[in-house]
């Protein structure tokens, strides 16, 4: 190869690690500000860890005597696994937030140190082949232009097309690429280069099944869905746990349904929680079915009255990722860790089958009827099932879907209760990141009607609960077959009535 | 070590490792009941004394015995050739939940069936009374939803009425089939009577309906019209379903009382809807032998070879399969509730005779564990998922009725009458297959709708039913050969659907009492 060829990569190299380097930063701060929040903080100390960190790789560029060419190959070999995989190792981490930050941080100093070693020892290597003004300009032009296109096609490209993990694995291949080329170019000889080109082999087909894999986490259609990025996604033998982050904004999707925004999930869970509970002023043993996210136990925990609260979730994943991460935790107020929650995760109807105690108050959060599987968690089966646990004065509340959107359907779940041996007092409240949204109290006999709310509520107060009970001619009752588990006619409804108010 | 071995006997059968199914093929009875066949009549040392004997221990002989706990005192032996009580409404267990080997529903009976509704009250299928004093059926044994779909087209439909890409015009010609079929449901004859009732002995005794016994369902169809391929593959899939054999077998008279003789009545389900169990009928089976069982009377594995009726006690001679010796009764009365060939070999040619032209059907039952069923378009998963055109009658989720979320596999149990050559022939054939050949049957047939399922399959157990079930040839059930009169000499009684005509739990259940009663009867009179 002749020298001028040999020049022209060696620059080209200094282009594309300029562009890998940059784009793990923008990868870590990304990531940062998506798990931890507050982006202008998490930016800031990431960009300037990183910049801090490629300081202390040119400082230790210093004590490099020999052998810069062998180093710089294995420097980038470095970079490109530990980059490449920085993004799948982060979301991985998710769940864990007591090792995020460690890692996160340590990840940002590996590679800006790494990163900050490269250019020196480049320098070096091309110092022979060019005049020194010529070599300096010519370096700093392609690593800052790298920069540019980095900057450009991260938000434009990169996230948009790929994703953080697919991009991240992409230039870890690119760094790999260029450690064989350059070990190719500066004819590096020896036992240890035929192991370097191995290695990098092997590097690249581990960074390619990321890519891979990463379509298994989180395809691209998938990441479509949701207006937000995903920063966690997971597939439980039960359901797909997918977490989206916005701006100030955290939701939760099961199966592709959202099932709150912390925005408003405070009107939901209270307009699900107080109207029964506040009026049962003896309730002491409160059950709640489903709501894994600890939410509506936030809002029965308010009830100094409550001394145990039984959560059976069908998900062991649910339960243990919204009882240890931190952002979830300050979300549900770590109600999944109080004395009082007794958590099991059990199927719901398998459980009712055995010999349980009574409970003074049952909340009913399951997803909507959407499915055949999850309809017979609305029949009449299961509602006289669940009236065997039901203490005689006591009251149970189900969350109902939408009487404005699916109006048969909550007119359903109404019927079946009744037929089921419940009287019932349906109510509804405006969630915005739902819309109107429906509940359906139940109980043996007329409910006492004075309410005592606990303190600190933002949404129900004593005028709320007068109007939750006033449905207008839009939602008002209609005449529906109670849900049987012969006859599945909830999820019938609720089909029909969603696609017509979705217009699919 | 055991493994080692396994992987030799692998290799040496060339058996395909990529499958890992395993499994097991049984045929019950066959090789005790040939060898009787061929003349084993080993003679017992000693008689015991009892009341009754009740010869066979699926449903017939069960709800006999079950009825004559109502005679306290009594002591009854119920002998069953198979190791475990129930016929054809028997069932096992895979991957903890149960599963059919043979009948899996019962339709919720029409308000007339007195008998049969006070059975279900007293083992809670029927909770209560509704409207109309229509019952109330237990939720949880009623099919659930979605009950059946058909693949039709490379698509699952809802229900099993072809209808997927089915021409306007045989949609048509399937409804007016349908409203002909309405019209006999509500027939009745000069004698007030029902034309196809349940149990069949109560249809009208009018000769413009028992003449359609005389020749098959196929001929009356090409007769009155009904041609279409579409209408013509449904009509024979039930006629399958119910019978064993198609439309061109059976006769005209069967055909429609498949259509016409329901006329379920309940006030939580609709008139059409069939009660079912994870285990099917052996839910039913095994509510109805457990007062057999707490007497003490149930004696398993044992073939009862010769019943002589010695005037004023009927000798009953067996042959203990398993302890390979031979046992002796000395009863009052003799229930047999077994196959109408079965019970003229054992009274020594006497009495009622498999009468010329009596047919029954093999049947080739599989249960597949399948960790999860592969997807495919259209209707979801049902209870009953038929194939159209399939060489099977599809297959029934048999954990279909589980009130679970999540499964961690699902039992489907793949029907197949045997029918495509005559039945002997069948029959040889089928004693002759390996359980390899079963498997590859089954996923063949199932294969075309999903194409995943070899891989999916964990486990498939098969078993070979020979005489299956009688099927109601023309002449069978109104041409004068069955036996109606449910007795032979004093004290030996006739129960099984072979007396009947067509094999259904209301039929067996019908046979049963009617014998017990008549034993009952007897002795209120002495």
């Amino acid at each position: 190869m002749n020298e001028r060829a040999t020049r022209l990569l060696l620059l080209a190299s200094v282009f594309v690690i300029a562009t890998c380097g940059l784009i793990y930063e923008l990868v870590a701060g990304t990531l940062a500000s998506y798990l931890l929040g507050d982006s202008v903080t998490q930016f800031s100390t990431v960009i300037g860890v990183y910049l801090f960190a490629m300081g202390v790789g040119s400082w230790l560029s210093g004590f490099v005597r020999r052998n810069e060419a062998r180093l710089f190959v294995h420097v980038q070999l470095l970079v490109g696994l530990v980059g490449g995989g920085s993004a799948a190792l982060l979301f991985a981490l998710f769940p864990h937030v007591d090792a995020f930050r460690p890692a996160l941080y340590g990840m940002i100093l590996l590679v800006g140190t790494l990163v900050g070693l490269e250019i020196p020892l480049l320098l070096r290597i091309l110092k022979d082949r060019l005049a020194f003004n010529d070599l300096v300009a010519k370096v700093f032009t392609f690593d800052y232009v790298g920069a540019l296109l980095a900057s450009l096609l991260f938000p434009l490209v990169l996230v948009p097309r790929l994703g953080l993990i697919r991009a991240s694995c992409l230039f870890g291949v690119f760094n790999v690429l260029v450690a064989l080329m350059t070990a190719h170019v500066l004819q590096l000889r020896g036992r240890w280069a035929v192991a370097t080109r191995w290695a990098g082999v092997a590097l690249v087909a581990v960074l390619l099944a990321g890519m891979a894999f990463s379509g298994r986490i989180l395809s691209w259609s998938e990441a479509q869905m949701y207006a937000d990025p995903v920063v966690h996604a997971v597939s439980t033998p039960y359901q797909r746990i997918v977490l989206t982050r916005g701006a100030g904004d955290l939701r939760l999707h099961l199966n592709g349904n959202l099932q709150f925004s912390s925005r408003d999930e405070y009107r939901y869970h209270e307009a699900l929680v107080h109207p029964g509970l506040s009026r049962l002023p003896m309730a002491r043993r409160v059950l709640v079915l489903g709501g894994g996210d600890g939410l509506a136990i936030r809002e029965v925990l308010r009830h100094p009255g409550v001394e145990t609260v039984t959560l059976v979730d069908l998900d062991p994943a649910m339960t243990r990722l919204f009882g240890s991460q931190p952002m979830l935790r300050e979300l549900n107020g770590g109600s999944l860790d109080s004395g009082k929650v007794t958590v099991l995760n059990e199927d719901a109807f398998a459980w009712l089958e055995r010999p349980q105690g009574t409970y003074d108050f049952v909340v009913v959060d399951f997803p909507d009827p959407s499915s055949f599987g999850l309809g017979k968690l609305y029949t009449t089966t299961f509602y006289r099932r669940l009236g065997r646990v039901l203490a005689a004065d006591g009251a149970l509340v189900v969350q109902c879907t939408s009487p404005w959107a699916a109006r048969r359907a909550f007119w359903c779940i109404d019927a079946t209760l009744r037929a089921s041996g419940f009287e019932t007092e349906p109510y509804h409240a405006y969630v915005p990141s739902f819309g109107e949204w429906g509940f359906i109290l139940a109980s043996r006999g007329r409910m006492a009607e004075e309410a005592r709310l606990p303190g600190g509520l933002r949404f129900v107060t004593a005028e709320t609960l007068r109007s939750m009970r006033e449905f207008p001619p839009d939602m008002a009752r209609v005449a529906t077959e109670p849900n049987q588990l012969n006859n599945q006619a909830l999820v019938r409804y609720f089909e029909e009535d969603w696609a017509r108010a979705t217009g699919h | 070590m055991a493994s080692g071995l396994g992987v030799a006997a692998c290799m040496a059968t060339a058996c395909r490792p990529a499958r890992r199914i395993e499994g097991t093929l049984s045929r019950p009875g066959m090789d005790a009941g040939h060898r009787w066949r061929d003349g084993h009549r080993p003679v017992p040392g000693a008689f015991e004394e009892v009341d009754v004997v009740v010869v066979g221990g699926g449903v017939s002989g069960l709800v006999a015995a079950r009825e004559l706990v109502r005679r306290p005192g009594w002591t009854v032996r119920v002998l069953e050739l198979a190791g475990d009580l129930g016929g054809n409404a028997s069932g096992g267990v895979m991957g903890g939940t149960g599963h059919p080997w043979g009948a899996h529903y019962v339709p919720v009976p029409g308000a007339d069936a007195a008998d049969l509704l006070g059975l279900f009250r007293e083992l809670g299928v029927v909770t209560g009374e509704g409207t109309g004093g229509r019952p109330v059926y237990r939720e949880e044994w009623l099919c659930h939803d979605p009950e059946e779909r058909l693949f039709l087209h490379g698509r699952w439909q809802d229900g099993l009425v072809p209808q997927l890409g089915v021409s306007r015009g045989e949609r048509d010609e399937i409804a007016a089939f349908l409203g002909r079929m309405e019209g006999f449901r509500r027939a009745r004859g000069s004698d007030g009577r029902r034309a196809f009732a349940i149990p069949l002995d109560a249809s009208s005794t009018d000769a413009r309906w028992r003449g359609l016994d005389g020749e098959t369902f196929a001929s009356w169809l090409d007769r009155e019209g009904f041609r279409g391929a579409a209408l013509r593959w449904y009509v024979n899939y039930c006629c399958r379903d119910d019978f064993g054999m198609g439309a061109s077998e059976v006769s005209a008279w069967a055909g429609i009382h498949y259509f016409a003789s329901r006329d379920g009545a309940a006030a939580n389900a609709d008139g059409n809807a069939v009660l079912t169990w994870p285990e099917g009928n052996a839910w039913l089976a095994g509510r109805l032998r457990e007062p057999v069982e707490a007497r003490g009377w149930a004696m398993r594995g044992m073939m009862a070879t010769r019943v002589e009726d010695e005037g004023d006690r009927v000798r009953v001679e067996a042959w203990n399969v398993a302890g390979k010796v031979a046992m002796g009764w000395r009863a009052r009365h003799v229930v047999l509730a077994v196959p109408s060939f079965v019970a003229s070999r054992l009274l020594g040619g006497h009495g009622p005779g498999a009468w010329p032209g009596q047919v029954h059907a093999p049947w080739l039952v599989a249960n597949l564990w399948v960790e999860k069923v592969p997807s495919g378009r259209g209707a979801p998963l049902s209870w009953d998922n038929v194939l159209y055109e399939g060489r099977g009658l599809g297959y029934v989720v048999a954990n279909h009725q589980s009130l679970r979320r999540v499964h961690d596999g699902r039992v489907l149990t793949y029907y197949l009458p045997l029918d495509h050559v005559d039945a002997t022939t069948a029959r040889r054939e089928a004693a002759g297959w390996s359980w390899a050949e079963v498997r590859d049957l089954v996923m063949e047939d199932l294969g075309r709708a999903h194409p995943g399922l070899a891989s999916a399959t964990r486990r498939l157990d098969a078993r070979v039913w020979g005489h299956g079930m009688v099927t109601p040839v023309p002449g069978t059930v109104w041409g004068g050969g069955r036996r109606g009169d449910a007795r032979v000499g004093e004290r030996v009684w006739l129960a099984h659907t072979d007396h009947a005509g067509i094999s259904i739990f209301e039929e067996a259940h019908a046979q049963g009492l009617r014998a017990a009663r008549g034993i009952l009867g007897r002795l209120a009179e002495a």
